[in-house]
């Protein structure tokens, strides 16, 4: 094996390949190579960083040094300076708040409060290799569940450790579990549900592409425990770049023997398909997304009976979140107590967010479940830029709630958030400033899921459809009182009468906006005209 | 060009891939041929309503001729807050569309897609298979006008 002085991570994530980072990496190995340095100084490429804002990011190691924004035409300087002098680039490092720079990762404010635990890998190891996640532990989770702990062993640990789905509805993984494992069928399945569609998010698509042997080794450990043979991975079609990393990974875990018949010579046999969408939100849903994985149009299922019980060819079936599968392992290798040391005694763990809008640091980053949305925003995310007032932050994607400066200490987990008239969701995060307008907002929201409600059941299908439309009367100063109060009875009538989690939540943005922005709304009817000056 | 038989048999003639055979059909003319649709259902042995109703279920499909190019934007909240809007103006105005239709050269379709998971970059929008960011209009134009 060669050693090398110094390595550099390129981030090849989504948000950073589309700052060229592949090109950046390119123009570094040939530079590196120019120089004569081609033995001494390896370049990898990396999942996402998190910093997405700043991309292209580029690390060197041993030193740790960040660099951001780096161009084609910065590399020379890296190169010469840094790479064969010595001597730091101080105009790549990042500005943070303050005027220092910042140049390891401890001088950043925006990973000193994160805490990885399903990123542990992002960033850090090259996702198309099974041996660099081998060395950081990769599949030792599930070596130990295999040789050490029956099926139940492992259902009960993850039960103790209180762990929640993380895909947005929050049901408690354990009890999912035991219920697969309890239900009669000759064959089960495993589900990884990757379709995330949900606006704002995009934390599954940079898991599967900066650590995708975690979730096979979260699907392995789930397909031991509950007895399957056999599982999917229903990733969106537009998600290019992580069906192709994760594709790669199951063929090197099939090479090392980690899927297929016979796994580490013990009599346990469990496989993986990967299935991709073809542009459906509603696929999100688990029984649509079954009847997907069917070949058949993404319609939902009525429930009872649920997939653990009838699902994926109406056999008991497993259906977890990405990010739900990425906590399996490291609950596995370090016990539940360790799990609920971390975020609070309600909900323990850490969850990641995907920082989106009016917000310096834009991008992904994972914190202990229950810090506050001031902490995240302010801290972390380093304020609103351009000396903007944060207005409005809505939680869990255009399904979550809106809500208002009043609610900046509201402890980010789920049954706070809850309390709140919000909801945690998905895990995105939209921060809004005071150029904006909440019932222009509103209208992008409806019109979001009047395209996406897929058509079966009256109440999403018809009722999406009105509130759009009533919201563009509001919008364009023509609403009236009358107009409020049928926004506010059709909402509650989705919310109860829809089949699905689509028309169910729907209304949650608007109601949360009603109520945080009533203000907002009354204004728009009385001739005033848009207050924040954008509707018109 | 695979035939229709070709690729339900590379499928295995399993109807549950359905969707993945039907990408393969897609690709070449970006649209599904009432002939294919009726093809498929033919070699799976399934209604041809069957397969219609899954070729129109999902946006990615298409059972009407659509451009060499197909632009998916991406108007959901987080670009909408990074000026998407003015974007997509500014792409309409260059080709002369309005969303869901085609420019008469045959060269791009204009449709709306829900998020792309690139919010840290938005305004984003998919050219094909490529994922664009950061999108100003002039930069949206300049990207269209480099299209070849």
């Amino acid at each position: 094996m060669t050693l090398h002085r110094s390595h550099v991570l390129v981030c090849s994530g989504s948000n950073c390949a589309l700052h060229s980072s592949s090109f950046v990496k390119d123009r570094l190995t040939l530079e590196i190579s120019q120089a004569g340095l081609g033995d001494e100084i390896r370049v990898l490429e990396t999942g996402c960083f998190g910093l997405c804002a700043q991309g292209p990011i580029m690390v060197v190691y041993p030193e740790g040094i960040h660099y951001c924004k780096v161009g084609l035409e910065d590399i020379g300087e890296i190169v010469q300076e840094h790479l064969l002098k010595g001597r730091i680039v101080n105009r790549l490092l990042f500005k943070g708040t303050s005027d220092k720079n910042w140049m390891t990762k401890d001088d950043f404010d925006f990973y000193r409060k994160q805490e990885r635990v399903v990123l542990r890998n992002a960033g850090v190891i090259d996702p198309e290799n099974i041996e660099e996640s081998l060395v950081r532990g990769g599949y030792a989770a599930f070596g130990k569940a295999l040789s050490e702990m029956t099926p139940s062993q492992v259902i009960q640990e993850i039960t103790d450790s209180g762990l929640q789905g993380r895909g947005g509805a929050g049901f408690p993984t354990g009890r999912k579990w035991q219920f697969t494992q309890e239900a009669a069928g000759d064959k089960k399945y495993v589900v990884c549900n990757a379709d995330e569609g949900e606006p704002g998010t995009s934390k599954d698509r940079l898991i599967l592409e900066g650590d995708p042997h975690t979730i096979i080794e979260g699907m392995l450990i789930a397909g031991y425990a509950i007895g399957a043979t056999q599982g999917f991975v229903y990733i969106r079609g537009e998600y290019l770049l992580s069906i192709e990393r994760l594709q790669k990974a199951i063929n090197q875990a099939r090479e090392f023997g980690l899927l297929g018949k016979g796994i580490l010579g013990s009599d346990f046999e469990f496989d993986l398909e990967i299935r991709s969408g073809a542009g459906a939100y509603v696929c999100g849903e688990e029984t649509a997304l079954l009847n997907s994985i069917e070949g058949k149009r993404g319609e939902p299922r009525f429930k009872p009976p649920y997939p653990a019980v009838r699902g994926l060819w109406q056999k008991p079936t497993l259906i977890n979140n990405v990010e739900t599968l990425a906590n399996i392992g490291p609950i596995i290798q370090n016990g539940s107590d360790w799990f609920r040391q971390i975020g609070t005694p309600e909900c323990p763990g850490t969850k990641v967010f995907t920082l989106s809008g009016n917000i310096c640091n834009s991008g992904l980053i994972e914190v202990p479940m229950g810090m506050t949305l001031r902490e995240i925003i302010y801290d972390i995310g380093g304020g609103i830029p351009d000396g903007h007032q944060f207005k409005m932050a809505q939680t869990g994607g255009t399904s979550g709630g809106c809500i208002s400066a009043d609610l900046l200490d509201v402890p980010m987990d789920i049954p706070s958030l809850a309390k709140a008239g919000t909801a945690l969701g998905s895990g995105a995060l939209l921060v809004v400033d005071d150029r904006h307008c909440v019932v222009d907002l509103a209208k992008t929201f409806l019109r979001f899921f009047a395209h996406e409600s897929c058509g079966q059941c009256t109440p999403c299908r018809e009722g999406t459809t009105v509130l759009l439309r009533l919201m563009n009367k509001l919008a364009s100063g023509k609403g009236d009182a009358q107009d409020i109060t049928n926004l506010q009875r059709l909402s509650t009538t989705m919310q109860q009468a829809s089949l699905c989690g689509l028309g169910q939540t729907a209304p949650l943005p608007i109601l949360s906006a009603l109520t945080f922005f009533a203000d907002e709304f009354h204004a728009h009817l009385e001739g005033q005209g848009c207050p924040a000056g954008v509707c018109g | 060009m695979n035939t229709v038989k070709e690729i339900v048999a590379e499928h295995g003639h399993e109807s549950s891939r359905l969707l993945e055979m039907l990408r393969c059909l897609q690709s070449p003319t970006n649209y599904l041929s009432e002939e294919a649709i009726v093809g498929v259902a033919k070699e799976l042995n399934v209604p041809i309503s069957h397969v219609y109703g899954v070729a129109s279920f999902y946006s990615m499909y298409s059972t009407k001729p659509r451009g060499k190019y197909i632009i998916r934007f991406c108007e959901s909240a987080p670009c909408h807050i990074e000026g998407a809007a003015e974007v997509l103006e500014a792409v309409q105005d260059q080709l002369q569309i309005a969303v869901n239709e085609t420019t008469t050269d045959g060269k791009f379709s204009l449709e709306l897609t829900s998020c792309l998971g690139v919010c840290g970059v938005a305004p984003a929008m998919m050219v094909n298979s490529t994922v664009y960011g950061n999108l100003t209009p002039e930069k949206a134009k300049k990207i269209l006008a480099a299209t070849e």
